[in-house]
């Protein structure tokens, strides 16, 4: 082959410009698709959901009216309850996932890393409808015989909050719904929070531990400060999964369309509305609304997800990658 | 002295260690119990009917030989659709566009399909597909799903590439190989373990997904292996069973269950397996 390009380089060397040329436009066309499948997805929603938008205008998002009898549509209780059950399931990962980070990077002996760090992984990948069969069937009833009576008779009580914390002990709501979504979203915060712990220059870490700090001090003061914008970014990442997340909280939420000060009380979120009522939307404008739904749903994790891939970056380009 | 300073400071540093190790606990406790759940119930639901039969209406014995056939049906055309699109675009980002402007972008918006929610890709594909066939089919579902496999496959194969060390691309380009050929034939055969395993990654990924599939393949009672008809998977059957009232349907849940999650985390262990095993050779 070679030696007969020797001879006649002109001919191999035309074609191969050419296949470099169609190679080259093959590559790019398949990253341009990358771009359109989001644009896409963004702009087919916006358009079916259209039909509600039209006749509902604004309103869609804080009308708290969902009757498919009447062909009346409000997004704001899947709104609030997609919110709470989220906020809850961060403000639980959170701690944990930096308590799991700080196990991982400082305190764990280094042959115990790799295996614990692999199961937590694994929570990862356990798919999300075993999650919500395991939150039905198992954790459900726990909470509802043992948790939420107690729950409900003594933090019922206190003053202010006692509201959140009030009624009946059914075991589905929002407050189940976001420990279980707390647990899924663990992993992810947990392995972004430990990757950019271990960016941390063991120079950093290993004066502040010359000069007498404890292991605490250094994690707080050296490591947190250090990593604190990409730390911010898993947040984020964690919050835009708790956000979407679909059959867990299908499973747990209870699907009712009332808005209730109580976290024990069902309620539903935007992913839980359009996975359990898009099979028997009859009309186009009650399929119109449950996209319009998906449409707002886009929206919300786009700009939290792009928070969180812009925090994330500012880590890696300190890093100089 | 302040002997009281150094005492606030050690206690702080002891509570610290005990809750990190708390925290820790807290995760393997859930994975622990999880996994016990379905391990326990799904073995006791298991039997040898599981993929001989179909499933069944309520009240009567059955397996679920249709969802799992149009499970690997849709998960394999997921895959053969997504991954080769995949593969081209992370080698545009790792060959082409490594520090240009439509990289970044492209780098950006790939990050972001990453981890936007399955439901609302499930509903892209309704109205570009389903909507205007006008019913629900598997082809559908399987588009649905390749459009998980591809940012996760553009994501390992732009890593991967970039792991390729610059001397191997150097060595065949002075050779006076053309371009597409040391991508094809040298850094394609360099990174492909890397490859292979984001693939492996995308499987284990769709294999348990269900949003998307409520919205493009349906189910379906019986035994259908039409593209463009609606057809039976594990993850919607599943679903559909454990919200049921009937008992036989929970176990079958959970058959389905403990079957989906042994593949899933199979899976996941092989794909460690190769990054594991080939690891050292870039060095």
């Amino acid at each position: 082959m070679y030696a007969a390009s020797l001879v006649a380089p002109a001919l191999p060397a035309r074609r191969d410009d050419i296949a470099d040329r169609a190679f080259r436009w093959l590559v790019t066309g398949a990253a341009i698709f990358v771009l359109t499948a989001l644009a896409g997805a963004a702009w087919s929603m916006f358009w079916d959901g259209r039909a509600a938008f039209a006749k509902f205008g604004l309103r869609f998002l804080w009308s708290q009216e969902w009757d498919p009898a009447a062909q009346q549509f409000g997004a704001l209780v899947p709104i609030f309850g997609t919110a709470v059950t989220a906020l809850i399931a961060v403000a639980i990962a959170v701690p944990v996932s930096f308590g799991i980070a700080m196990f991982l990077t400082e305190i764990a002996p280094r042959w115990l890393r790799g295996p614990i760090g692999a199961a937590i992984e694994l929570l990862a990948a356990i798919p999300s409808i075993i999650y919500g069969m395991w939150g039905l069937f198992v954790l459900v009833p726990v909470l509802a015989e043992h948790v939420y009576p107690w729950v409900d008779a003594h933090m019922g009580q206190w003053p202010l909050v006692g509201a959140l914390f009030a009624g009946p002990p059914l075991g589905l709501g929002m407050l189940t719904a976001g420990l279980v979504l707390a647990i899924m979203v663990v992993p992810f915060i947990a392995s972004v929070m430990r990757d950019v712990f271990m960016t941390v220059p063991g120079r950093l870490k290993e004066s502040s531990y010359a000069l007498g700090s404890t292991r605490w001090e250094v994690v707080w003061d050296v490591v947190l400060p250090y990593t604190r914008s990409a730390v911010v970014g898993g947040i984020f990442l964690g919050l835009g999964r708790a956000l979407g997340e679909t059959m867990a909280v299908t499973f747990v939420l209870g699907n009712a369309h009332e808005l209730s000060a109580s976290l024990l009380m069902p309620g539903s979120s935007i992913a839980a509305t359009i996975a359990n009522e898009f099979a028997e939307a009859d009309s186009p404008m009650y399929r119109s609304s449950l996209i319009a739904l998906g449409f707002v749903l886009f929206l919300v994790t786009f700009v939290v997800l792009s928070a969180a891939r812009l925090l994330l970056r500012q880590l890696e380009k300190r890093e100089g990658r | 002295m302040h002997a009281w300073h150094y005492t606030v400071r050690d206690a702080k540093n002891l509570l610290a260690h005990v809750f990190a190790l708390l925290a820790t606990a807290f995760g393997l406790f859930w994975l622990a119990w999880i996994l016990w759940t379905t391990l326990h119930n799904g073995f006791a639901a298991i039997h040898l009917g599981l993929f001989t039969q179909m499933t069944p209406p309520p009240g009567e014995t059955g397996g679920l030989r249709n969802a799992f056939f149009g499970s690997v049906l849709m998960s394999v055309l997921g895959v053969l659709l997504g991954a080769p699109i995949g593969i081209l675009a992370g080698t545009f980002l790792a060959e082409y566009a490594r520090a240009s402007w439509l990289g970044g972008v492209v780098r950006f918006v790939n990050d972001i399909l990453l981890s936007a929610p399955s439901i609302v890709l499930g509903l892209f594909v309704y109205t570009l597909v389903v909507a205007r066939m006008g019913h629900f089919s598997a082809l559908a579902g399987a588009i649905s799903l390749a459009f998980i496999v591809l940012p996760v496959v553009v994501r390992t194969t732009d890593e991967m590439l970039r792991l390729v060390p610059a001397q191997m691309r150097e060595a065949a380009l002075s050779l006076g190989v053309p371009q597409w050929k040391v991508t094809a034939q040298v850094l394609y055969r360099a990174a492909l373990p890397g490859i292979v395993t984001g693939i492996l990654l995308a499987l284990a990924r769709i294999s348990g997904e269900t949003a998307p599939l409520l919205f493009t393949a349906l189910n379906n009672q019986y035994w259908s292996t039409d593209l463009f008809a609606p057809m039976a998977n594990v993850p919607v059957v599943i679903f559909q069973y454990a919200m049921s009232p009937y008992d036989d349907w929970h176990s079958l849940a959970w058959a389905g269950a403990f079957v989906l999650t042994l593949f899933v985390l199979l899976v996941g262990l092989a794909a460690r397996a190769i990054v594991a095993r080939h690891r050292i050779s870039h060095d």
